[in-house]
């Protein structure tokens, strides 16, 4: 076809980092600039996507946030005002309570839970894909829908399915949702059961990553199931579990969803004992509009996460 | 991650012993797994009991009735939801296949001045979390006349990050020389991206889909603050406003629940191989 001209050029090869671009052939531009015309036409709208739509308003989150703001006048530069009212503010700490509540109980008990699932469902060949399925099924629910289904769940007897389950066989009622005790805890099963099938995936997916060679060299060494669980299992599978750990703690940090739907009549509550920082976050935006303020919280939110995923590649690094 | 290695081998050395302990294993299994659907169960049997017969336990109404669906629906708003939601689903999920993979085989697949520097940047973007973009988001939506509208509900997942690097990772293993035959054979770069090494990366693309499409369907937090009138609400908004609206009566809000839920459990089980495997690629990968 056309570029017979360009057979055997050294310098069209992409490959080359800096090179200033070969003699100007066939149409006057060289393969090299024509390349990089291509380049930037493929990145323009990225960049400025990226630009605009991210870049921009993280910045705007920050200046924001050293700002005092109703939306209707323009922003008014306050410093850290924002920063010392929050800290100084007993129901930012509360919230702040609530959403590490949610993480350091959540996290455990879903990863575990998940691994025992996956490792047990790993060795189980009759009805495999079924099984997996009943596991799987709840993760690509709508959280917004499911969490209708178990609010009604935790409804009082008779209508409550839990509560009336209890009653038959003679156990007091428990109040779920009405209760400042157990209220975020309801919340939080709604939560790892809807979290519970990716987690189990992803460990199977690591499960399976692990050589047969690895176990069959332990059995031929006389190691047991539990040695070799704790000494080959485990530790290969570490890389997996740091990043399911990290991912279900961003995932209880920004927890939301199932909070809202089951706390309309009260966002939060009851008395705030639910309210995790993103639903603060939003109310002191979109209920209270105080702009300035609810930044404030985001840029705390941010550093929290931030140290997560630090946390991250610190593990991972380490090893 | 890890390199995956094959998983017949190992299932197959898991098979040769069955012992009763393996049964009991299942059972347990077997029994997890139905709690785990027990509100999916409930859900769609209530969906279909009336109002009297909603404190009623058993998992298969004793006299079915459509009636609920028929209120439901009647009004059309469900119907409205859907499709809003499945437009603008489906949107940003054509949206990120083409651009993500895009900058993901521009970032693998040539070497240019900033290279490096747009890679970070982007992988940088993944620290920052939605909830401190919202704010500027809305702002910014406020000015340019985005608030409640299909274009202000979607603007922000036009391309991801996540989608990026992922894409990013599967271009890199194409070896140079299907490109470099392509450009012997006078094709432009965009032809190549697109007609050579796009179908090399076809399991990551899928995966790329599913991730963006569950995404955007179940999405909550952003539609919520964006849209305000019902006619522009997603599927889940519009449930959630459905749901304080119907108060206590729970049959009806399960059916909307229902409604909610049904279209993707019927894509996964129409497609659980292809999911269940996406979202192990896009997990690990990602």
């Amino acid at each position: 076809m056309a570029s017979m001209a360009n057979q055997g050029a050294p310098e069209r090869r992409p490959g080359i980092p800096g090179t200033p671009g070969g003699q100007p052939r066939g149409r006057g531009l060289s393969m090299r600039t024509r390349q990089l015309f291509w380049v930037w036409g493929f990145l323009a709208l990225p960049v400025l996507f990226y630009g605009v739509i991210r870049f921009y308003p993280t910045l705007n989150a920050f200046w924001l946030s050293l700002t005092d703001w109703d939306l209707m006048s323009e922003p008014e530069f306050i410093g850290i005002d924002n920063y010392t009212r929050m800290f100084s503010d007993p129901e930012f700490w509360k919230v702040f309570r609530n959403t590490f509540t949610y993480l350091i109980v959540g996290t455990p008990i879903s990863l575990v839970l998940s691994f025992l699932i996956a490792f047990a469902l790993d060795r189980i060949r009759f009805g495999h894909t079924f099984l997996r399925a009943l596991y799987f099924l709840p993760y690509i629910t709508t959280a917004s829908a499911m969490a209708w289904v178990w609010r009604w769940f935790y409804q009082p007897a008779p209508i409550g399915f839990i509560n009336d389950l209890l009653g038959r066989v003679g156990i007091p009622q428990m109040a779920f949702l009405n209760s400042t005790t157990w209220a975020l805890p309801s919340i939080m099963v709604t939560a790892i059961w809807a979290g519970l099938g990716f987690q189990i995936i992803i460990f199977m997916a690591g499960l399976r990553a692990i050589p047969t060679t690895y176990y069959e060299a332990a059995r031929i060494d006389g190691l047991g199931e539990a040695s070799i669980l704790r000494r080959i299992t485990l530790p290969l599978l570490k890389p997996t579990t740091v990043f399911l750990v990290v991912f279900s703690s961003i995932g209880f940090l920004r927890i939301f969803d199932q909070v809202y739907n089951m706390t309309t009549n009260d966002p939060g509550g009851p008395l705030g004992s639910t309210k995790p920082l993103v639903l603060m976050i939003y109310q002191t935006a979109f209920s209270s509009y105080e702009m300035g303020y609810a930044a404030a919280q985001t840029v705390v939110l941010f550093t929290i996460l931030l140290c997560v995923s630090l946390l991250q590649l610190w593990l991972l690094r380490e090893r | 991650m890890n390199p995956t290695a094959s998983p017949t081998t190992s299932r197959s050395l898991a098979m040769k012993r069955i012992r009763p302990g393996r049964i009991v294993i299942w059972t347990i299994l077997f029994i997890g797994g139905l709690l785990m659907v027990t509100p999916l169960l409930f859900m769609f049997s209530t969906s279909f009991k009336t109002a009297a017969q909603v404190y009623d336990l058993r998992l298969i109404p004793a006299a079915p009735t459509l009636d609920n669906y028929i209120r439901v629906l009647s009004d059309g708003r469900f119907l409205r939801w859907f499709l809003n939601s499945s437009f603008i689903a489906i949107t940003v999920t054509l949206s990120n296949v083409f651009f993500d993979s895009l900058v993901g085989y521009t970032l693998a697949k040539f070497r240019f001045r900033g290279r490096y520097l747009i890679f970070i940047a982007i992988l940088s973007t993944l620290m920052i979390p939605t909830e401190m973009l919202v704010i500027p988001w809305y702002l910014m939506s406020a000015n340019l006349g985005w608030l409640d509208s299909y274009w202000g509900i979607m603007f922000p997942g036009m391309m991801t990050a996540f989608g990026t690097f992922l894409m990013k990772q599967f271009f890199e293993t194409i070896p140079d020389d299907f490109l470099e035959a392509a450009r012997i054979d006078g094709l432009n770069e965009f032809t190549i991206w697109w007609r050579v090494a796009m179908p090399l990366v076809t399991p990551a693309l899928s995966a790329l889909a599913i991730f963006t499409f569950l995404g955007n369907w179940t999405a909550f937090f952003w539609p919520l603050i964006v849209t305000t009138s019902q006619e522009l609400y997603t599927l889940p908004i519009g449930l959630s406003s459905f749901a304080v609206e119907q108060a206590i009566q729970w049959e009806m809000i399960m059916t909307g629940a229902a409604l909610a839920t049904l279209p993707t459990l019927l894509v996964f089980l129409l497609l659980q191989r292809y999911i269940v495997r996406g979202v192990m690629l896009a997990g690990l990968k990602g």
